[in-house]
């Protein structure tokens, strides 16, 4: 479906207000009014592409993006590993404009004001909204790591957990490696931003070793009692494909780095690696907290599951990795990308008058890449559940790859296309 | 204010029937939540190796997920998935995407 104009939606809100208020019921009103959303990653991308689709451009969508463009997470480990390139991760912004009437501001939103339903932008001037989505992905709590608390200390020790800059920066470092030598990633306390990427990179890593510096070795030091998903795939991988070349190293959580020798800390112990690859533990984006809306534990928002709502804040709906989780529900793109939905169903509903869908339904899918080609899935479906106001996984569905795979391989590179196109085109 | 009492009077009544009936957008919305893989309405990118579900015939969709459920098509994830849905909502899912173009 294309818009093929914009309608005049002030004078098409205007009308569906002053007809409600009349008649004292909105049952049949449409849906209007101005939606910014602050984020263009998996979740806000697809929040606005929707909200802007299923209202058939009655509603305006503005999305605030601090980046010129868009660069998945998912696949770009392959980046890391060699095997795809930054081109093959970087989708321009302009299909959202263009095909679908969204404005597209590129900028930093520093402030939220809920109570005059207003952001401040960082380059000057302030917008209002009917109602605002905050898709801010995560920040990092680089103060949980004192060596690693300055600019300078994570231009050399990496996290490449946002895809990027650091992205690129990660595969110089494993280029400039010697053979023989050791790289090692430092993996967070769970909830983290997309539980099996680590070990995903862990293989590629490898992989890349494997080919081109085999007498490298690659290190998991895993603050996590155990692998934390598809856990029998990926040592099953390890030990096929990478016999001798990965260790991994449960509860061993980095409290530590010292810059200049690149040594993570750990609580008993020290590990002296050749890259170092930390991703520190991560809270919601900070325009969350910046908001003022309710975090638990100090990092995630806490949400309503019916409308992705702030639970102290209304008219403010926070989508992916940033809420704090459902039971079972990982923080992946795919996962983000159903927020985004679940949230312009809603946000449709509420602008005209109705209640949110009652009995809202998401659903994940993860592909992890164990080499160039051979794939491991997992897979879970959440059903919303009134007595306990969530979305609880349903038992019996969803689950794991039997065995890693060359087909999925291909299936995982659909995916990306496919889910990037209901994003992005 | 009386020739509005019928319609406030409708009105009531669809505020009564609307907190027990499924939301109007339900098909809609349960059949996105398959589009990251099957494209935006069910049209999945050519050449993506997706099956694209828009204009399938809806008994030929629910012909697939049945044998999917059953374990009688193989399948690499659809299998694990179609079984986190009711069959109300599969045929919901089924009968939007035959509308689709």
């Amino acid at each position: 479906m294309m818009l093929m104009k914009r309608r005049d939606f002030l004078k098409v809100g205007a009308a569906a207000g002053a007809m409600a208020s009349i008649y004292g019921c909105a049952g049949g009103g449409k849906a209007s009014g101005h939606v910014v959303v602050v984020g263009g990653g998996y979740g806000g991308a697809t929040v606005a592409k929707y909200l802007r689709m299923w209202s058939e451009g009655g509603v305006q969508v503005t999305l605030i993006e601090r980046n010129p463009t868009f660069i998945s997470c998912p696949i770009s480990n392959l980046v890391i590993g060699g095997t795809k390139t930054m081109e093959d991760i970087t989708i321009s912004y302009d299909g959202l404009k263009s095909k679908w009437g969204v404005r597209v501001v590129q900028d930093d939103v520093v402030a939220v004001d809920a109570a005059k339903k207003t952001i401040s932008l960082k380059a000057g001037g302030a917008m209002s909204y009917d109602r605002l989505v905050l898709s801010p992905g995560v920040d990092f709590m680089f103060d949980q790591i004192p060596g690693l608390n300055n600019a300078d200390a994570q231009s050399k020790i990496l996290h490449a957990w946002k895809a990027g800059a650091q992205t690129v920066a990660l595969r110089k470092q494993l280029e400039s490696m010697k053979d023989g030598g050791t790289y090692a990633i430092a993996i967070p306390k769970a909830p983290y931003r997309c539980p099996p990427g680590p070990y995903e990179r862990a293989c590629l890593v490898a992989n890349y070793f494997k080919q081109s510096k085999p007498k490298s070795k690659v290190v998991i030091l895993d603050a996590n009692e155990d692998v934390m998903s598809k856990k029998g795939l990926f040592t099953k991988a390890w030990t096929d494909l990478y016999k001798g070349m990965i260790e991994y190293r449960n509860n061993s959580e980095v409290k530590d780095v010292e810059v200049g020798t690149n040594t993570a800390v750990l609580e008993f112990d020290k590990f002296k690696a050749d890259v170092l690859n930390v991703i520190p533990p991560h809270r919601a984006g900070d325009i969350a907290a910046k908001s003022g809306i309710k975090l638990i534990n100090n990092r995630w928002v806490d949400i309503n599951w019916l409308s992705m709502e702030s639970t102290s804040t209304p008219g403010i709906h926070v989508l992916g990795d940033a809420v704090f989780p459902a039971p079972t529900m990982p923080k992946s793109g795919h996962m983000a990308n159903q927020h985004g939905k679940l949230a312009a169903a809603a946000i449709l509903n509420q602008l005209a008058g109705l209640e949110p869908n009652p009995e809202p339904v998401v659903m994940n899918t993860c592909y992890s890449f164990v080499d160039a080609k051979n794939v491991i899935h997992v897979s879970s479906v959440h059903q919303y559940d009134a007595a306990t106001k969530t979305v609880q996984p349903v038992k019996g569905a969803g689950g794991v790859s039997a065995a890693r795979n060359e087909l999925e391989g291909k299936v995982a590179m659909g995916w990306a296309k496919n889910i990037w196109a209901d994003m992005l085109t | 204010m009386k020739p509005f009492a019928p319609i406030a009077a409708l009105c009531l009544l669809a505020f009564a029937s609307a907190s027990q009936a499924a939301d109007p957008n339900l098909g809609r919305n349960l059949a996105a939540t398959c589009a990251n893989c099957h494209g935006t309405n069910g049209n999945a990118l050519k050449g993506s190796g997706m099956d694209a579900l828009a204009g399938m015939e809806k008994a030929k969709i629910l012909q697939k997920l049945a044998d999917y459920k059953s374990g009688d098509k193989p399948a690499s994830i659809m299998h694990q998935i179609s079984k986190g849905y009711t069959e109300a909502q599969l045929d919901l899912i089924a009968g939007y995407f035959a509308a689709q173009k």
